[in-house]
Order: structure tokens, then C-alpha cells, then sequence
């Protein structure tokens, strides 16, 4: 419903565009240029966005929905263009992999910075006072404990696909926890939701741009720093033995494309190799569409007329 | 130890015990025994043993997918030239259902012709139902779609409903096809048999990666995916079906001089019908149960949006989203089966010397409803697309109901999940888990040999080995135990059920309704609130695998109960059997032959929903499925996935091995 709403808008703008006889002359190949459509907010609207902009340069659009990794197989072939969203923190292994192979390029970074770390609820503070330093936590492990657990504290991470290193780090900081990973970020805030509406102990894995930690209320544990040594260097960090004693990197979330996107459309790579957005503007959208409900094409609008100056400089030639 | 194992066998009674305490003898100190030995190969696989066969796997793949040449076209080409073809019907029944006709490409298309309205398609499923059976069924057909407009699912559901309309053709009229082969050519069919076998049990998600290769990045691709999924049914329902066309039919069909051809199409496909119509019914259901699936590739529709609202975790919208697939099923189901039934009973209609309006006024009546709502939808646009405001939600309501029994029951299901944890679910892993794979593999051997000779006992030998050489048998136990627990709890929930209903019309129609909704509902949908209520882990997926397992569990039972010889009852009766020794001595043995098969079934869907429960977070098999298909490896996907499908056999294959056993012990072959 929404794709097709969202593509009868688009033709709207270009038809609009048409009428005026001048963003047109624009575009240097009217076949569409497809761009993916995954199953989060945040990327539905740096996707949306993005194809509006092409749309007013005269660029023929098209979204297609894909898997965030099996699209590469479309996108080495050139049956996809463009993904807006490839995470650092998730991503990175598949796009290297892909790019490799010189049919994907990296279009640099979108502006946003993914932010991944342990997170508590703020409500937990009364029960830890020490928090958000990482050593207050083994002074409670017991409050996070459950009796599959205990007397360790449970963490739950991420789907193990998303990698992490959370076993290593409770291994290499000694704290008494566990870990038990979530299969997929729909049961990662399941699991958040449903603690959080019973003001239950919770220990997760939160990562932002996303919605969860503007509606629910609490901060990320605080790890030492991340350091790349840390984790290539045993002898680096706190533990002189072990790897991963520090919190997780923040890594810039990439746009890319198929090879053959700057020979066909070369204003259309230009402009989104241009393409930035930071993640105040993000966390601000995506919590307009998940939490107050406003619909995700009036968001994308309200982006529009207030940045025209900015993705204007995108698209000039 | 080879005369040990000779007696033992013989002695049928010690056979189980025996097998039974020497395993958890080895499961409980076989490691430390290994380590006393020094031959850690004993209980743990070394990897320096793995064959390579993933890579070889991946590297096939990579050479099917770019080099493989016929001399004319490329094997992609070939592909390609496929999915063109089904996207040329696919892209119509879109345009025709719900986008409109469009020319030009992308943003840039002009619609030509608008779509039919919402009123169009209801009139015409309702007068699909009238014509196919009687009012009754034109009602609930058009409540069923009714609740799609009113519930807002509409645009996605013609989006899921267009992929069926292409699906289930294609599936039927291939299955079909398949299946009178296989009855023709006995040995086409012996070849067969085994490739449908891995059809059903090879997870979609270890063979989604190559289809995308294969068949480009579309809806297609999804299709493609759907249509593997769905046929098999077909073919061994046809082929089942051509079987059983009585003799003397045939004979006739014969006699009068019908050529090869001839028999087979006028005389056994259409003899043959009513079985015929079962197998397109299990494709229709199939290829519902895939909607999710296929649209993480792409197809878009309800399951789409089934996903995006659990990721926003909203609960209600999801539940809409998918009680809309449910209710998609029912009306395609019940409208097959009423077409079935006409087919069957062709009757003259006595309008046939009518004009041709009232010899065809249905069709009439749609055409004209299509015509008059498409240029009315040209002035008031509520006719062509329902208006938003007049929809409905029940959302909110099943959020706050969620949210209720979390914040004022949890205690007690975490006290009842702890209880079942303790005493059930962690000893049975840790048995399983102690299982080293030398151990294991003789076993399966073993239990092979003693119920279908040395041909059966290298099946399960062989398979189970496949297991080990690829490095797999840690996470094969623990699907085995994860599979094994759930089976256990759904049929020990099952049976009971399916007995009640055999004896009670009023308690068989509550439990029907019950299990199809179980089955249609998209698992997704209520994985998410178990997670709510049970955490992350294995308890909530069993209890996802349950209520998924549960429905031939009770239908199997039923049925198992159901044709049971009213005299044997009637002989325990007279012979003054109390209703719980009648239910004990004869309902439950003369049941057992269909109890097995419905715990077979059980298997079958509690292992292809395993992969499913990967995304709640359980190890085993079904995780390393879905990491294959994250990281877009096939290798390692299709030998995940071919793990899977063996377990699935070696159980498929002793359990059907005792059910002849126990119908020839009670004289019923």
C-alpha cells in the first residue's frame, strides 16, 4: 500500500516536473533507476528521500523491495541500483565482499553514524546506581539475572549474524553475565517492550538510528573506548590477555551502488554520492513515523520544502 | 559386541531399554571416556575430516550462475527467459487487481486504464461462489474479502492475491504434468520420488539465495520460490490419484479403443478429479504459507506487511495483516473445494435453452459491475479505492491485550516456563547433546536395520553420516532436540484432541477452525508476543513449534479414530469394556497406524518451522540456515538445508517403516 502510494506520488512530482519543461533535460537515460526498499523506517526514508531528489533532477524511478544482504546478488548484476543503507556494524563483511568483486561500488558515507552498544532503561539506575559505568553491572549482575541464568546477569545481543563480539567482551572485561542472542531485532524489542512495561531488569543490545531509543527511556552502558587496537591487540586495553576489553565501534552507515550506475546515469551517481544526512535529522523522522504515527510520504515532503537549498546543491550539475 | 547386538535384536522386547541405557550411558560419560582414551575423534568430529563440500557447493553455484552454456544461451539466459515469462502474467494480474495499467517505466509510467474497483472483485468472488455452490458460500466468500476492505488490508492483499492467481496455476498444471509422468514411466517415478522428498523438507530460505541469482531481483524470483514449495502435494496427490481410478474404468477406456493419450486424458485425468482438486487445495494453502517468505525477496503484499509492523513491534496491525492472509485462505479454500465438488457432480442446468445472458448471468453481471464501477470510480473515487476514513482497526485493542497479560501474568508463565525448563527441556538437551556422532550414527543403523532390513539401515546410516563429515552434528542434536521436545508436547496435546473430535461433532468444528487458523496464521504473528511473554530462547520457540505442529497431530488422530470398524467397538462394547478400556484397548491400537503418520506429519512441519524460530534466536540447524542466507552463502545454505531434509527422511522413513509394522500386527494389510 504504501509502495504504491509512494509511486504514484513520485509520478505526481515528475509529471509536475514535466509540465515545467526544465528538470527533464536533467536525465541522460529515462530507464528506471531501482532503488531497494528494506523492512526498517529509517532506511524507507533515506530511500524515499533520495528518490524524490532523482525524481525532481528528471530521473526515472523505481523501489523495489529486497533482502538487506541478498540484495547484493542484485545489485552485482545490475537488476538493482542503488541501497541507501549499508551499516558499518552489520553490513560491512557482505559490501566488502561485494565490492571485491568490482560489479558494486561504495557510494561513501550517508552522514548518519551507527551507534550500537549495551542499554539499559533508565528506571534501572535506581536498583544500579553505579550506571552507565560498565563496572557497576557486576556489582548487580544479580538484578539482570533470570533463572536460566543466574547468579550471571543476562544480556541479550543481537542476532548472531550481526557479529558483536559480546561473548569475547564479557569474556575479556571478566563480567559475570550472559549472553543470549536475539534471532532478529523484532524480538530484540519484543523482549525491551515487554520488560519495559512491567519496569522489569533489562540488559540489550539497542542500536540508533531507530526508534526504541526515542520512545523508551534509558542510556548506553559506558565501555572503554573503542580503539582499533583493542581489538586486533590483546596486550592493548585493560586486560592484557584478551581482545575486545573495550565498548563497539561507531561506524558510518555507507550508500552502494551497481558498477554501471555513474556510465548510465552520471548525474544521478553524482547526486548520490552527494547525499547527506545526519543522525539528529533521522532519530527526528524515524520517531514521526514509528511513534506519532504521521505517515512516511508527508515526512519525506516536510524534508523536502524545508532542505530545497540543500539537495538542490545535490543535483546541480 | 556383534552376537550382543544379534540377541538383542532378536529379543525384541529388551531391543528399546537396552538401546535406551546404553545411550545415556555414552551421552553421560562418553566425553569423559574419549578424553581417557586420548581419542577426542571419538566424540567430537575432527575438522580436519570435513569434507569440503560447501565451497564446492558455493563454486558450482558461482559456475551455474555465470559460465554454465547450452551453446545457444547461457543457463542464466534460460532462467531469465523464465521469469520473463511468468512476469508477463504476473505483471497483468497486478495491473488488473490493484496498481492499474500503466505504460512506460518507473515514475515515469502513465496509467492507461485504471484497475477494477474494490466493489468489481467482490461482486465477482461472491458470484464465484454462488455459481460453485450456493448462497451460503457467496456470503462468506464476500464477508472474507469484506473484511479486507474494511480492515484497510486491501492494496496488499490483490498484491498477495495476484502472486496466488499466478502461483497456483502454474504449480497445479506442473504438478500435474509431473505426477502423470510419474504414473506412466515407473522409473521417472522412482527418481522422482526422492527430489520431492527434498522439495518438502530443504527450508525455502538455504535455496532463496540461488533463486535470486538465477531469476533476477523481482516479485519472480519470490514466485519462482513459492511454486517449488507448493508443487509437491500436487504430484503425489495426481499420482496417487491416477492410482486409485478404479479398474474397471480404466478397462473400459480400453476396450472402446482409446489411444495412450486418450486414456490418460479423457478417460483417468478426468476420473481422477476430485483427488485432483485436493492437490490444487494444498498448493492454494502452501502457497499462503509462503506469503512471508517470499515477500522478504520481494513480492510485497501482506506479508510485507506483516514484517514492517512487528518491526515497529505493532502487534495489532500485524495481527490484522495476517488474519487477512487467514481469511484469503479460507475463501480460496472453500471456493476450490466447491469447485471440486461441482466438477464432480456436473449437473444440466435446465436455463440451458436461455438466451446466452441467462445461461451465463453471472459472468454478465460481473462484466457489467466491472464496467459501470470503473467509469463511476472516474467521478467518485470512493468507488474505485474504499475511502481510509470509513476503515476500521482493532489494533490498539490487541497491543493493550498483550501488554495486559504481560504486565499481570508473567510471574506465573516465567514459574511455569522454569518448571517445563528444569524438568523437561534441559535434561532431554543435555542427553541429546552428550551424543557423540561415532555413537550416533551407529544407532541410527541400528534402529534402521531392525525396522526395514540393511536397505533402510544404510539410508539412516548414510544420511546421519552426511551429517557428521559436514561438521554438523552439534547443531543436528540440538535441532533434534529442539524438534523432538516440541513434537513430543504437541502430540501429547494432539491426540487427545483428535480422539475428543472423532467422538464429538460440536468439539471437532471448535478444534477445525482452531488448528486451520494455527496453520494459516503466519507463525511470524505470533512468535512476536511469545517472545513478549517467554523471552528470547528455547521455550519460546517451542511453544511457536507446538501450536504450528500441533493440526495434523489432532487431524491424523481424528481420522486415525474415525474409521475405526463400528464392529470392533461395538464387539468391545458387548464384551463390556468400561469408555476408558474401550478407548485404551481397541480405539487406540486400531488408531495407531494413522496416530504414526499424523507424528510423522508433526516432524515435518515442527523441522520446516525450525528455521523460522532462527529468528527468535535458537541454534542448531535452522540458524545456520539463516546465516547462510544473511551472508548470501549458497554452499553453506543448501548443506544446512540438506541436513535438515535428512533428518526429516531418516524420521520419515522408520516411522512410516513401524506404521507397516503395526498395520501388519493387526492384521489391517
Amino acid at each position: 500500500m504504501k509502495r504504491g502510494s509512494l509511486i504514484i506520488a513520485a509520478a505526481a512530482l515528475v509529471c509536475a516536473g514535466g509540465a515545467a519543461g526544465t528538470a527533464n533535460a536533467g536525465a541522460e537515460s529515462q530507464d528506471p533507476i531501482k532503488l531497494t526498499l528494506h523492512d526498517w523506517t529509517g532506511q524507507l526514508l533515506t530511500t524515499n528521500i533520495m528518490g524524490e531528489i532523482l525524481g525532481k533532477a528528471g530521473y526515472n524511478i523505481e523501489y523495489v523491495q529486497a533482502d538487506y544482504i541478498a540484495q547484493f546478488a542484485g545489485l552485482k548484476t545490475g537488476d538493482l541500483h542503488v541501497a541507501m543503507e549499508m551499516w558499518e556494524t552489520t553490513g560491512r563483511d557482505a559490501m566488502d565482499e561485494a565490492t571485491a568483486t568490482g560489479k558494486v561500488v561504495n557510494l561513501g558515507e550517508t552522514g548518519m553514524q551507527a551507534i550500537e552498544e549495551w542499554w539499559y532503561p533508565s528506571y534501572m539506575k535506581e536498583v544500579c546506581p553505579g550506571l552507565p559505568d560498565w563496572r557497576a553491572l557486576n556489582d548487580c549482575a544479580e538484578e539482570f539475572a533470570t533463572p536460566e541464568t543466574a547468579p550471571k546477569g543476562r544480556y541479550l545481543g543481537g542476532p548472531v549474524t550481526w557479529g558483536g563480539f559480546d561473548d569475547e567482551r564479557v569474556e575479556a572485561l571478566e563480567m559475570d553475565f550472559e549472553v543470549v542472542h536475539a534471532g532478529t531485532d523484532a524480538a530484540l524489542f519484543a523482549e525491551l517492550e515487554s520488560a519495559y512495561q512491567r519496569k522489569a531488569p533489562v540488559l540489550l543490545w539497542v542500536y540508533a538510528p531507530h526508534w526504541a531509543p526515542a520512545k523508551f527511556d534509558g542510556e548506553w552502558v559506558e565501555f572503554p573506548p573503542y580503539s582499533a587496537e583493542c581489538y586486533n591487540d590483546p596486550s592493548a586495553g585493560i586486560n592484557p590477555d584478551l581482545a575486545y576489553d573495550c565498548g563497539k565501534p561507531r561506524g558510518p552507515i555507507w550508500k552502494v551502488a551497481w558498477a554501471g550506475l555513474e556510465g548510465k546515469w552520471p548525474g544521478a551517481y553524482a547526486a548520490i554520492k552527494a547525499f547527506n544526512i545526519s543522525n539528529d535529522e533521522m532519530g527526528a523522522m524515524v520517531a514521526a513515523v514509528d511513534l506519532e504515527g504521521s505517515a512516511l510520504d508527508d515526512v519525506v515532503a516536510e524534508w523536502m520544502a524545508t532542505n530545497e537549498a540543500r539537495w538542490q546543491s545535490w543535483i546541480a550539475p | 559386541m556383534s552376537r550382543l547386538i544379534a540377541i538383542l535384536t532378536r529379543e525384541g522386547r529388551w531391543f528399546w531399554p537396552v538401546l535406551f541405557a546404553a545411550t545415556w550411558l555414552v551421552s553421560t560419560y562418553g566425553r569423559d571416556a574419549a578424553r581417557a582414551l586420548d581419542a577426542r575423534w571419538l566424540v567430537k568430529y575432527p575438522a580436519a575430516w570435513r569434507l569440503p563440500l560447501k565451497g564446492e557447493i558455493s563454486t558450482a553455484m558461482d559456475w551455474l550462475v555465470e559460465e554454465a552454456n547450452f551453446g545457444l544461451f547461457t543457463f542464466r539466459e534460460l532462467t531469465r527467459g523464465i521469469s520473463w515469462l511468468i512476469e508477463i502474467p504476473y505483471d497483468f494480474a497486478r495491473s488488473a487487481l490493484i496498481e492499474g495499467f500503466e505504460r512506460g517505466q518507473g515514475s515515469n509510467a502513465v496509467e492507461i486504464a485504471p484497475s477494477l474497483s474494490w466493489i468489481a472483485v467482490i461482486v465477482a468472488v461472491v458470484a464465484m461462489g454462488h455459481y460453485a455452490r450456493n448462497w451460503r458460500l457467496a456470503a462468506l466468500v464476500g464477508g472474507c474479502f469484506a473484511y479486507l476492505v474494511i480492515f484497510g488490508q486491501w492494496d496488499s492483499a490483490m498484491v498477495t492475491l495476484a502472486s496466488v492467481l499466478i502461483a497456483v496455476p502454474i504449480g497445479a498444471a506442473g504438478g500435474l504434468l509431473l505426477g502423470i509422468a510419474a504414473y506412466r514411466w515407473p522409473l521417472f517415478d522412482r527418481i522422482l520420488l526422492p527430489v520431492l522428498d527434498l522439495m518438502q523438507t530443504v527450508p525455502v530460505f538455504a535455496y532463496l539465495v540461488p533463486i535470486l541469482f538465477l531469476f533476477g531481483f523481482n516479485a519472480v524470483a519470490a514466485l519462482v520460490a513459492t511454486i517449488i514449495y507448493a508443487m509437491p502435494p500436487m504430484i503425489r496427490m495426481t499420482t496417487l490419484a491416477l492410482r486409485t481410478v478404479p479398474d474397471e474404468i480404466r478397462e473400459f477406456g480400453v476396450m472402446t479403443g482409446c489411444s495412450r493419450r486418450q486414456l490418460i486424458w479423457k478417460v483417468l485425468v478426468p476420473s481422477a478429479a476430485p483427488g485432483l482438486m485436493v492437490g490444487v487445495n494444498q498448493v492454494i494453502m502452501l502457497t499462503l504459507n509462503m506469503v512471508i517468505i517470499a515477500s522478504m525477496i520481494g513480492a510485497g503484499g501482506l506479508g510485507y506487511d506483516v514484517l514492517t509492523s512487528l518491526r515497529r513491534l505493532d502487534i495489532g496491525t500485524a495481527l490484522e495483516a495476517g488474519i487477512a492472509i487467514v481469511v484469503m485462505a479460507i475463501a480460496l479454500d472453500r471456493l476450490s473445494q466447491a469447485f471440486a465438488e461441482r466438477a464432480r457432480t456436473e449437473m444440466h442446468d435446465p436455463a440451458l435453452s436461455a438466451g446466452w445472458i441467462r445461461r451465463h448471468r453471472w459472468l454478465s453481471t460481473v462484466v457489467a459491475v466491472a464496467a459501470a464501477t470503473t467509469l463511476a470510480g472516474l467521478l467518485v473515487p470512493a468507488v474505485q479505492t474504499y475511502p481510509e476514513p470509513m476503515m476500521i482497526t482493532t489494533g490498539p485493542f490487541w497491543s493493550d491485550l498483550v501488554r495486559y497479560i504481560n504486565v499481570n501474568f508473567f510471574d506465573q508463565f516465567e514459574a511455569f516456563k522454569t518448571f517445563l525448563l528444569w524438568y523437561f527441556l534441559l535434561p532431554v538437551k543435555r542427553f541429546l547433546g552428550g551424543v557423540p556422532w561415532t555413537w550416533g550414527i551407529g544407532v541410527m543403523t541400528l534402529v534402521g536395520w531392525r525396522f526395514g532390513g540393511w536397505r533402510l539401515a544404510l539410508l539412516t546410516g548414510g544420511l546421519s553420516l552426511f551429517i557428521a563429515v559436514n561438521g554438523l552434528w552439534p547443531k543436528a542434536m540440538i535441532t533434534v532436540y529442539l524438534c523432538g521436545v516440541s513434537v513430543v508436547i504437541a502430540s501429547a496435546i494432539g491426540i487427545p484432541l483428535g480422539v475428543l473430535s472423532a467422538s464429538n461433532e460440536r468439539a471437532n468444528r471448535i478444534v477445525g477452525a482452531f488448528i486451520d487458523t494455527l496453520q494459516t496464521l503466519p507463525s511470524f504473528v505470533y512468535l512476536i508476543p511469545v517472545v513478549m511473554l517467554f523471552r528470547v530462547g528455547d521455550f519460546a520457540a517451542m511453544i511457536a513449534v507446538v501450536l504450528y505442529a500441533l493440526a495434523p497431530a489432532v487431524r491424523y488422530a481424528a481420522h486415525g479414530v474415525r474409521n475405526i470398524d463400528p464392529q470392533m467397538i461395538e464387539a468391545g462394547i458387548v464384551s463390556g469394556c468400561t469408555r476408558w478400556q474401550l478407548l485404551r484397548r481397541i480405539k487406540l491400537p486400531l488408531a495407531m497406524p494413522e496416530i504414526l503418520l499424523g507424528l510423522n506429519q508433526t516432524i515435518m512441519l515442527a523441522l520446516s518451522m525450525l528455521v523460522i524460530t532462527a529468528l527468535v534466536g535458537t541454534r542448531g540447524l535452522g540458524q545456520e540456515v539463516y546465516i547462510a542466507l544473511t551472508k548470501a552463502d549458497s554452499g553453506r545454505g543448501i548443506i544446512a538445508g540438506l541436513s535438515v531434509a535428512f533428518i526429516a527422511i531418516i524420521a520419515d522413513r522408520i516411522l512410516s517403516a513401524s506404521a507397516r509394522h503395526a498395520r501388519a500386527r493387526l492384521g489391517l494389510e
